[in-house]
């Protein structure tokens, strides 16, 4: 089965990218395809220069690491503790060193109170945060995320927003994979549309968030913001805005009132 | 893990005639056939068996899947078929053909084809069953097995485990891949340490199944399982001419089976090979 057709992309280190599109575009397939868990049938994808094919998932994986949507499908320890050194393990680190990036990823997720308790026994969103820590815990220079959004609230995904921006401060390349544009909207990374298993669009998240026809093809709708910004063009709004900060300055802008 | 194997067993949307007939004839049919299987130990009769569901497989158009599914089952027959004949080959027991030590050509075609029956009648099983399930949806399946009287408890257990067989495999898959991503390598190390490597796969599919279980159960219960004692059926089965027709062929071949067993004395290969 042919998932993905014609698809030409190229991340740059450090770059914060958001894959969207609907159920069955391809979006799974294509980040699977960077972490070699998928090999090209045809053309080929180089990670630093390597080519996928060339190299096992666990060489690649110690560069580009990989959250799953469902962190039911990799807990498995009986403490948080093991969960996260697993992976860690895997790698052929001493014991020294998985002692402290442990120490490191959970305190980094607000989680070193729950270090002795069983994965099995924290709610959703802790256990989401249990299995970003389990492969942050080995600091990957790409963080590949699969749905970091779902089923959690909006206090957990500003969080996770503020959580994404950090690490792309330490110079990580972070590519998400969802549907939630609202989050998108938010964080306003450079935005790579799919629908039918082709790249229809790539850009800035102002530019390609704020086009009817592009969004609505990969079957998503426009950010709320941006619908009520597009249908008050005629009074002199700015048509680029995606969020409330942009709206904010917008209208401030508007009103002639400092900036 | 041989997923294959699975697969001739996972039934696709399709209809033809085969697909058609009644689900309780056709299982009568490859009961029959694994019947007479287990009452034949002569190379001849499990050849003719192994055979008889190949016309039902082809019109029913579902040749590559009963094929995959016999290739699934080419392990355990390369299993049957070597252990039959070397375990004869090292303890001998003198019999028909056979004078210890096996030294002539023709004790060890002997030998060959007794390890041969040996393997056809797996094949004879995996062959008729397989072919039963590929053309036989799990709704008419419990059909055919409410209306034949057994508890609808069991049925329901029945269809709700042959329904989840593929989606255990998806996320069986998934579980691999998020290990992987996570450094597993299953192919690393000895017998023992590859065993072990499966652990963080099994782990998570197991606990996903229970949790999974536990939904479904509640969600049957919210929605008044098993409220009424009487249940009735939009669909019920009735036999047509074509039923008719082959629960009499399996009556027949099962009357034939058991008159060869009894009345002729059927050759071996061997011995019309070598008179």
């Amino acid at each position: 089965m042919e998932a993905l057709r014609g698809v030409s992309l190229t991340v740059r280190g450090g770059e914060f990218v958001a894959v969207m599109g609907q159920n069955g575009a391809g979006k799974t397939t294509l980040v699977k395809l960077f972490n070699g868990l998928l090999k090209p049938t045809r053309g080929s994808v180089l990670v630093d220069g390597v080519d996928t094919r060339e190299v096992s998932v666990a060489r690649l994986s110690r560069r580009v690491g990989f959250v799953f949507q469902n962190p039911d499908h990799q807990l498995f320890c009986e403490t948080v503790e093991e969960e996260v050194a697993f992976a860690l393990r895997n790698f052929g680190l001493d014991q020294e060193a998985v002692r402290e990036r442990v120490e490191w990823a959970l305190s980094l997720l607000d989680l070193t109170r729950y270090r002795e308790a069983s994965p099995f026994m924290l709610s959703g969103g802790e256990r989401k945060r249990v299995a970003l820590a389990s492969v942050l815990a080995w600091d990957p220079e790409v963080v590949i995320l699969d749905e970091p959004t779902i089923g959690q609230d909006y206090g957990q995904k500003e969080k996770l927003r503020r959580f994404i921006r950090q690490i792309g401060a330490q110079g990580k390349t972070v590519i998400i994979v969802t549907h939630d544009i609202e989050f998108v909207a938010d964080c306003a990374p450079r935005v790579v549309l799919m629908a039918e298993g082709r790249i229809v669009g790539d850009g800035g998240a102002r530019e390609v968030l704020t086009d009817r026809a592009l969004v609505e093809r990969a079957s998503l709708v426009l950010p709320q913001v941006t619908q009520i910004f597009l249908g008050l063009r005629d009074l002199g709004l700015p048509g680029d805005v995606i969020n409330l900060r942009d709206a904010e300055r917008a209208v401030l802008g508007l009103l002639g009132v400092g900036s | 893990m041989s997923v294959s194997l699975f697969d001739g067993f996972r039934f696709r949307v399709v209809s033809s005639p085969i697909h058609r007939l009644d689900p309780r004839v056709k299982f009568l049919f490859v009961s029959v056939l694994f019947v007479g299987a287990v009452l034949f130990s002569e190379l001849i009769p499990l050849l003719v068996l192994f055979l008889a569901p190949i016309p039902l497989v082809v019109l029913a158009g579902v040749r590559r899947e009963w094929a995959r599914s016999l290739r699934g089952a080419a392990f355990f027959a390369a299993f049957i078929f070597i252990f039959n004949f070397i375990f004869p080959y090292f303890f001998p027991t003198a019999g028909p053909g056979i004078e210890p030590p096996i030294d002539t050509p023709m004790e060890y075609a002997v030998l060959a084809e007794r390890a041969l029956v040996m393997t056809l009648r797996l094949l004879v099983l995996v062959g008729s069953f397989s072919a039963f399930f590929l053309t036989t949806s799990p709704d008419h399946l419990s059909l055919a097995l409410e209306q034949s009287r057994v508890p609808y408890e069991l049925c329901f257990a029945f269809t709700t485990a042959v329904r989840f067989v593929p989606v255990l495999a998806e996320e069986a898959q998934t579980i691999t891949d998020a290990q992987r991503a996570r450094g597993l390598e299953l192919e690393k190390g000895n017998f023992l340490r590859r065993v072990r490597n499966y652990i963080p796969i099994l782990i998570p599919l197991i606990v996903n199944a229970i949790r999974r279980s536990l939904e479904l159960a509640e969600a049957m219960e919210s929605r008044a399982w098993g409220a009424t004692e009487n249940r009735t059926n939009l669909y019920v089965l009735r036999m047509r001419r074509v039923d008719y027709t082959l629960l009499l062929v399996s009556a027949l071949v099962l009357a034939a089976a058991v008159y060869v067993k009894l009345a002729i004395p059927v050759p071996s290969v061997v011995s019309l090979l070598y008179p």
